[in-house]
């Protein structure tokens, strides 16, 4: 396992002594003994969050586009220099293999950061094309500053660049000499940044904003926290919401893109990419993505006939709960996920996978309260269930 | 004035404000009337200072009732509360205890002082939580219409209320009802130093010593707390605690009610017994079918409707109904955080709830003084400093701390006007007592706002200064809130209803007065 560059700005920090794996990287799964702090400065102030071990490719030169567009399920033929584009990309049966951003930082460069090794898979894509693939993911460093403050933060440190931004604008900016990529984008739904310094000057940026960002109530926040955002946001997290195909056994475990809500992404009709054949002749998509808004009236009152105060999901669990169209739970129509407590939103909210054809607009999800099952109604949502009107705002 | 109104409520207070979105959404014509140029009545924010947004009055959020969260989607209209972690208690020289949500960091502190205490505290946590959400039910409820031996229904209704309780609990919740905070506390803990902060929750916003008998009781409200439907301590509403005004007021718009601020009411227009209307201050009538006061008894009957129009039974009740408000706030913008000897730096038990209640004895020597009219030369004092977590309320860099301050009695020994001429000195006390745990904290100051009981009367309405529209105390509570008879939210007048913090349940930013008056008018089963 590898230290991040901020790994020796973590461990004094990191009082909860509790770290994860990620990646192949030690990172905070929370600072605090409790994540909530770290959640709340997230929605309403400010959270810093090292997000180092993201693979981050650079693809350049003149042939950059074409390898990009023959690889994404979504056409970047329009994408824009300083705009960002999240992305999926399959496998040539149409099967999902991953999501992720990319940026375009030149007319014929781009920036590309996703959760898995993709490296070799565009590189397999490129033979032939006038292009070269560089694998940035060591000597760069991730970083995100996320949260209602973080726009003045990056702002008082110096990144006036950043000031012009729109809602998945990127720039290059510079905070104290060191210059790095950074894009108004992230995993938590609200107004924030990710930063791509070089690794071997990241710990002076964390320094620097932590310093400025003590005056704005700014955390460091680890993945606890972030989990919840990202559920309240409706992001997915590959490997609990949906699985990379190179990676599963089965179809069940497969998802096609119109399965994930990805289909906006999708173009059939251009030029040839991965899968696009497969999605094609591809056969009615068999699920639905969903967001779910569970009776909270109802979970209370099942912890209450046994004499219990309810027990609040604080911590978002990704684990699976299965959805039934009946109380009986005879029927079983889907999965959630993964779910939390919204704090914002005083919500017990999750995602799932539903059949397609489930007609209704509410399911059972089932529940264990102390050590009994139960069902409890669940209204079926657009997944994007926290959408703040300032993360698409400008800035001033 | 054309429209005929269904409700006129009078007072934008947060009760006002969510009896007047229950009324809307209940398809009402309602209009709310402000005095003020905001809304929230006590449970307000304003920017005093330039950049500095103090929750002036109400400043910690606990009991908001989240049955009004959820049906009044109040999540949709801004309501955001951020839980504290933390309660700080500053001593002189040593640590000071700090109760944290982690129950073992807590032990450690607690075992600093009292290893026989540190064990207790998550037992007498633990029946404190149990006993609160009994009690709890209380507030989500009308209040029982009275004991009364002829009618043994309402008795009944009273027990019921108690049937899950065991036996050990029961003797606990009548040691409750009985004994004062430290009597109480004793049979749970040795350390004088653990009580004074604990016992302090059962005097706030009351003219009551920690030894008072009644007191324990209040201690129960602390514990009936819930953030997010979880049971536990206080949280901060972001951007103050006016934002939930604001979203309460949101959320009546929402529904159709029409809000008016600078509307002050004059008098309610009573015909026949009957409320038919209201004179506002620029002589304008309004007239509607029912009035909802959010005013505080006295207020509403004896000022806006008058003693002729009123029986002299009521009179004489309401005129034994108590407020001799006792706190004053002190609310400082500072360039720095507060240094405490006890635990040098910038840390998390600034976060939270900080108490300068060293001890027993201190406490009870503040009231001692306010006993006999003047002011505690060293207070109890309730601080939290919210830009830690919220930092829109403040400049960068720069906080708001806000200093909730008892004894402050609205009944001086001169008489309450003459706290014209002691607000200096009471904001020198206060920060004489502050400069003692944290010296240096006067170079901080920028801007300091004093508001002493009288203060709070004329700026926020709230008679004798009392905080809670009358005392929270055990004889001023349900069926006796604030009057036998008048616990259901109607008046003697026919049509005039009332919905403030004055009446069952009352006190505290919770909301559950304005629900229950609306439910309750509208006959809502609850």
């Amino acid at each position: 396992m590898l230290p991040t560059p901020f790994f020796p700005r973590h461990l004094p920090l990191c009082k909860s002594m509790d770290w994860t794996r990620w990646a192949g990287y030690y990172v905070p799964r929370s600072y605090q003994l409790q994540h909530e702090n770290e959640y709340y400065a997230i929605r309403s102030a400010a959270g810093l969050i090292d997000i180092s071990p993201l693979f981050k490719l650079r693809i350049t030169g003149p042939d950059s586009l074409a390898l990009l567009n023959r690889i994404f399920v979504r056409d970047l033929s329009r994408l824009k220099e300083g705009r960002v584009a999240y992305v999926a990309w399959c496998d040539a049966e149409g099967y999902v293999l991953g999501d992720g951003t990319v940026s375009r930082q030149g007319p014929e460069s781009y920036f590309f950061t996703c959760e898995d090794p993709t490296a070799a898979w565009l590189d397999r894509h490129a033979s032939g094309m006038n292009v070269s693939i560089t694998n940035e993911t060591k000597s760069l460093a991730g970083l995100a500053l996320q949260g209602p403050s973080s726009a003045r933060i990056l702002i008082h440190a110096g990144a006036e660049s950043v000031r012009e931004l729109k809602y998945f604008g990127a720039t290059s900016t510079s905070v104290n000499g060191i210059d790095f990529w950074v894009s108004r984008s992230g995993y938590t739904g609200d107004l924030g940044y990710e930063m791509w310094p070089p690794a071997d000057c990241a710990p002076e940026l964390w320094d620097t904003l932590m310093e400025v960002g003590s005056k704005f109530a700014l955390q460091a926040v680890g993945l606890k926290a972030l989990n919840v955002c990202r559920i309240e946001a409706g992001l997915l997290q590959k490997g609990v919401d949906f699985h990379n195909a190179s990676r599963v056994l089965t179809r069940e475990q497969k998802s096609i893109p119109y399965e994930l809500g990805f289909g906006w992404m999708v173009n059939l009709d251009r030029e040839p990419f991965v899968g696009q054949s497969a999605l094609r002749k591809l056969q009615q998509p068999a699920w639905n993505l969903i967001g779910l808004e569970i009776n909270w009236e109802q979970t209370r009152g099942l912890y209450e006939s046994q004499g219990l105060p309810p027990l609040l999901p604080t911590e978002a669990w990704t684990s699976s709960a299965p959805l039934y169209r009946d109380h009986a739970r005879q029927y079983q129509v889907g999965y959630a996920t993964s779910g939390t407590w919204s704090p914002v939103l005083k919500k017990y909210i999750a995602l799932a996978t539903i059949e397609r054809s489930y007609p209704s607009k509410t399911v059972q999800i089932e529940l264990a309260v102390e050590h009994s099952r139960h069902s409890v109604d669940a209204r079926i949502v657009s997944p994007r269930f926290y959408d703040p009107p300032h993360k698409r705002a400008p800035v001033g | 004035m054309s429209t005929r109104w269904d409700e006129v409520v009078i007072g934008g207070g947060h009760n006002g404000l969510v009896c007047a979105a229950y009324l809307a959404r209940a398809g009402r014509k309602v209009l709310v009337l402000e005095r003020r140029d905001v809304l929230g009545g006590a449970a307000v924010s304003e920017e005093v200072f330039p950049g500095f947004t103090f929750s002036v009055a109400s400043y910690v959020v606990s009991l908001f009732r989240p049955r009004i969260i959820q049906e009044l989607e109040l999540t949709k209209y801004g309501y955001n509360v951020i839980p504290m972690d933390c309660a700080f208690q500053p001593l002189h020289d040593d640590h000071g205890i700090a109760r944290w949500e982690d129950s073992e960091r807590t032990r450690i502190e607690i075992g600093r002082y009292s290893n026989h205490d540190a064990e207790n505290y998550p037992k007498f946590k633990q029946t404190m939580t149990r006993l609160g959400r009994i009690a709890a039910q209380l507030i989500d409820r009308p209040a029982p219409t009275g004991v009364d031996p002829q009618n043994l229904r309402t008795l009944i209704d009273l027990f019921r209320t108690v049937r899950g309780v065991e036996k050990h609990e029961f003797q606990q919740l009548v040691r409750l009802l009985t004994l004062s905070a430290v009597d109480f506390l004793d049979t749970w803990f040795e350390s004088d130093i653990l009580k004074a902060p604990l016992a302090a929750s059962g005097i706030i916003g009351t003219f009551q010593g920690i030894r008072s008998p009644g007191t324990a009781y209040v201690l129960l409200h602390h514990y009936m707390g819930e953030i997010d439907g979880a049971f536990r301590s206080w949280g901060f509403a972001r951007g103050g605690t006016g934002s939930v005004s604001a979203a309460c007021a949101r959320a009546a718009e929402a529904h159709g009610a029409i809000i008016r601020t600078n509307c002050q009411v004059d008098k309610v227009l009573v015909s026949n017994n009957r409320a038919t209307g209201v004179v506002l201050s620029n002589g304008d009538v309004i007239n509607a079918r029912r009035i909802v006061s959010n005013l505080d008894p006295r207020r509403t009957l004896m000022g806006l409707v008058g003693e002729s129009h009123l029986p002299e039974n009521v009179v004489a009740s309401l005129a034994r109904f108590k407020y001799r408000g006792s706190s004053g706030k002190v609310n400082l913008a500072l360039n720095g955080l507060p240094d405490f000897t006890c635990r040098p730096g910038i840390g998390d038990h600034l976060r939270g709830d900080i108490a300068i209640a060293p001890n027993v004895d201190y406490l009870e020597r503040a009231f001692d003084e306010a006993k006999y009219g003047s002011f505690s030369s060293r207070p109890f004092i309730n601080i939290v400093i919210p830009s830690l977590t919220d930092p829109i309320i403040a400049p960068p860099g720069k906080h708001v701390m806000s200093c909730f301050v008892q004894y402050a009695p609205y009944e001086l020994t001169e008489g309450p006007e003459a706290w014209e001429s002691q607000r200096k000195a009471f904001g020198k006390t206060v920060l004489d007592t502050l400069e003692e745990f944290a010296p240096g904290l006067r170079n901080h100051i920028e801007h300091m706002q004093v508001l002493t009981p009288l203060d709070l009367e004329r700026k926020f309405g709230l008679t004798e200064g009392n905080i809670f529209h009358g005392e929270l105390s055990l004889n001023q509570l349900l069926f006796q809130r604030p009057a036998w008879g008048m616990a259901r939210y109607q008046t003697p007048i026919r049509n005039l209803w009332m919905c403030g913090s004055g009446t069952h349940p009352g006190g505290g930013v919770m909301g559950a007065s304005g629900e229950l008056a609306a439910k309750t008018l509208l006959r809502k089963k609850i």
